[in-house]
């Protein structure tokens, strides 16, 4: 990406709201283009804030948005600090590895016996091509990345009432699913049914691309057949040699695909957050937070601090924390400016003093429940047994989807998320201890996959409820809690602004950390500018 | 609210259908054989803790054990209906006679020894119009 700043006179986001406004949209479009941003992209790089800083801000968390405000704020001149209640960097970018040991609330504790090498990202886990602020920070510091398989067709779809109980895979699902509609459409097209609505024209062009978007036979049928089989596979594959015809396989009716509801596991790869291609680092997704405290370099980052409240004056803020290996004994630390981004489950509970619009939106956004189980198999029998390499499975069991790994693929051993909950499973899942969460892991993964249990080595049970640090997993924003209270939780109050997912139209993605981090600092520096000269 | 229990199929919002696979889920129940203990067990004690007496973290979560908040049985169930906080709201989950259920379980146990019951009825008035669904986002 293009980084390119503006000039004294006009920043690049002026001169495209000039062409915007000379040329209409088709214009700025183009330029937006070749000045190298995506066109979705609300994201811009932050070069507006170098070497004008001065002053001393207070960063709370060290997570992806509060390494953003550090990092940018630090190079424009400010002098920061960062309390993190952690002793790592990355909050939820967190990455486990053998030998890490996480002890959760209520006390259990768990010691991570992957073999070395192998790793589970029990937050986020990857990245959309279209989160342009995380990618660019990534392409600048270093962060190697990799593909990351979100979508593979030979993976299953599990419906415990559907086909008896058997894993159907995902490619001939879809291909029933579509085929039988477009079997439909032609049907109805050819009975004069859409007469009124199509001309003949557009009539004769829809039929042909039913076709191909089903999979039809000259006939315009979802029948068995080379069509139908080019699209959901073979009773038995092409071959060589002598006996090499493929054998064509049976498609299932539209009635059963409606019926089984296994099309409620289709889509994800539709929705633009999941679209291919997606991408992860390269050996953990703690790259990304790894890089980042190495860019703000030593002694910026103050680990163990846990913050128990935040006042502010006309002169500055002051925040208070304890650290954690020494409980009670109140530390202080005093800054002009304060970027907040911790997690509201938390920060509803520190005294803060804001607008009381401020605090209703604090306390007005509750925790998405998600459970993760990452577990360690001896032989990667998703590759060698159902030629599986990478992607998700999705289920109607309380587990959830599973995912393969992306990397690593050919080798002996493995780490899969065997689990991946919301809402009411995962719920259930945090309320049991982590052994028992591996334990009912395996046993309903083995209705998919029957090789869990002689497969298994070692798993790691992460209920975001019960992290720490997070006491859940992400704002959980509606669109009637938006409306109230978005406006008051992202402005200025004073001289603290507050960061991170719940701060942004993009709930639990490091891109919405990252973003709203971006905007928030923006508002100090502006506020601390307009200080500088009144 | 017939189905009681909503969970998400797949990723995508569905009712579930009941089917007793496995006791240890609630949602794979009958909604009516579900008691306000087996919410308690399954639910609340992912955060409030097997003994009630909460844990504290970079935040905490407050003990139901011996807490005196709970003698205004309001109190308890305009929480578990609406959340606040770190609290999450569950009136999309539990029935009006689930949520009435687990708070007389949590007021009768746990050190508390509240007399007076909530029923059904007085859960109702609590209960949203507009359903606060969460959208599918799982990143």
């Amino acid at each position: 990406m293009a980084n390119d700043t503006g000039t004294a006179s006009i920043t690049r986001r002026d001169l495209l709201r000039m062409i915007g406004l000379a040329g209409g949209g088709a214009m700025m479009y183009q330029a937006m283009t070749s000045l190298g941003i995506a066109a979705a992209s609300p994201y811009r790089p932050p070069t507006s804030l170098q070497g004008t800083g001065h002053g001393t801000v207070l960063v709370l968390g060290a997570g992806l948005a509060g390494m953003t405000a550090a990092y940018e704020l630090g190079k424009a001149g400010y002098k920061v600090r960062v309390l993190e209640y952690n002793d790592r960097p990355g909050g939820r970018t967190w990455t486990l590895r053998p030998g890490d040991a996480f002890t959760e609330l209520g006390g259990q504790r768990q010691v991570c016996r992957f073999d070395p090498g192998m790793y589970f990202n029990p937050g986020p886990w990857r990245i959309p091509y279209h989160h342009h602020g995380v990618l660019d920070y990534c392409r600048r510091f270093g962060v190697a990345l990799e593909p990351f398989i979100q979508v593979n067709q030979n993976a299953y779809i599990y419906g415990k009432d559907a086909f008896g109980g058997k894993p159907q895979r995902m490619r001939e699902v879809q291909a029933d699913f579509h085929g039988g509609i477009a079997d439909l459409l032609a049907k109805v097209a050819g009975q004069g049914g859409l007469d009124q609505l199509v001309s003949r024209e557009d009539r004769e062009i829809l039929l042909e691309s039913l076709r191909q978007f089903g999979g039809l036979d000259a006939q315009y049928r979802y029948v068995k057949g080379p069509d139908s089989s080019g699209h959901r596979g073979y009773a038995k594959d092409p071959g060589g040699g002598p006996d090499a015809a493929p054998a064509f396989s049976q498609p299932v009716g539209l009635s059963d695909v409606l019926n089984a509801r296994l099309w409620t596991g289709l889509g994800m790869a539709e929705f633009y957050d999941y679209q291919p291609a997606m991408l992860q680092p390269v050996g953990g997704m703690d790259a990304i937070a790894k890089a980042f405290a190495r860019e703000i370099g030593e002694g910026v980052i103050h680990y163990g601090a846990k913050v128990t409240a935040i006042a502010q004056d006309d002169r500055g803020v002051t925040v208070s924390y304890e650290d954690t290996a020494s409980p009670g004994a109140v530390r202080r630390e005093k800054a002009d400016w304060c970027v907040c981004t911790i997690p509201l489950s938390v920060l509803s509970q520190i005294p803060i003093q804001v607008s009381a619009a401020k605090q209703a939106a604090i306390a007005a956004v509750p925790y998405m429940s998600s459970s993760k189980v990452g577990i360690q198999f001896k032989r990667r029998f998703w590759e060698e047994d159902d030629a599986i390499y990478g992607g998700v499975t999705m289920t109607d069991l309380p587990i959830g989807m599973m995912a393969y790994p992306s990397h690593g693929i050919g080798t002996k051993k493995g780490v899969m998320l065997a689990s991946y909950a919301f809402f009411l499973e995962a719920y259930e899942f945090t309320a049991m201890n982590p052994d028992e969460r591996i334990r009912k892991t395996i046993e309903y993964g083995a209705k998919v996959h029957p090789q869990f249990p002689d497969a298994f080595e070692s798993g790691m049970a992460i209920a975001w409820h019960r992290v720490p640090f997070a006491m859940g997993c992400f704002g959980w924003w509606t669109d009637a809690a938006r409306e109230k209270h978005y406006a008051d939780l992202c402005s200025m109050d004073g001289r603290i602004v507050l960061a991170g997912e719940h701060a942004s139209y993009l709930p639990a993605w490091q891109e919405g950390a990252v973003l709203s981090s971006l905007a928030a600092i923006d508002m100090v520096h502006r506020r601390a500018i307009e200080g500088a000269r009144s | 609210m017939k189905t009681v229990i909503v969970a998400l199929s797949m990723g995508i919002a569905t009712a579930v259908h009941a089917q007793s696979m496995d006791p240890r889920f609630i949602d794979q129940k009958h909604a009516a054989e579900i008691t306000g203990e087996q919410t308690f067990t399954h639910v609340c004690q992912g955060c409030h803790m097997a003994d009630a007496k909460g844990a504290v973290g970079a935040g905490h979560y407050p003990a139901l054990a011996s807490n005196p908040k709970l003698a205004a049985k309001a109190y308890p169930v305009v929480m578990v209906m609406n959340g606040r906080g770190g609290m999450p709201p569950f009136s999309m989950l539990l029935t009006d006679a689930q949520v009435a259920d687990v708070v007389n379980y949590i007021r009768t146990h746990f050190g508390n020894h509240y007399a007076d019951t909530v029923t059904a009825a007085d859960v109702e008035p609590f209960r949203s119009t507009t359903p606060n669904r969460p959208r599918g986002h799982r990143p």
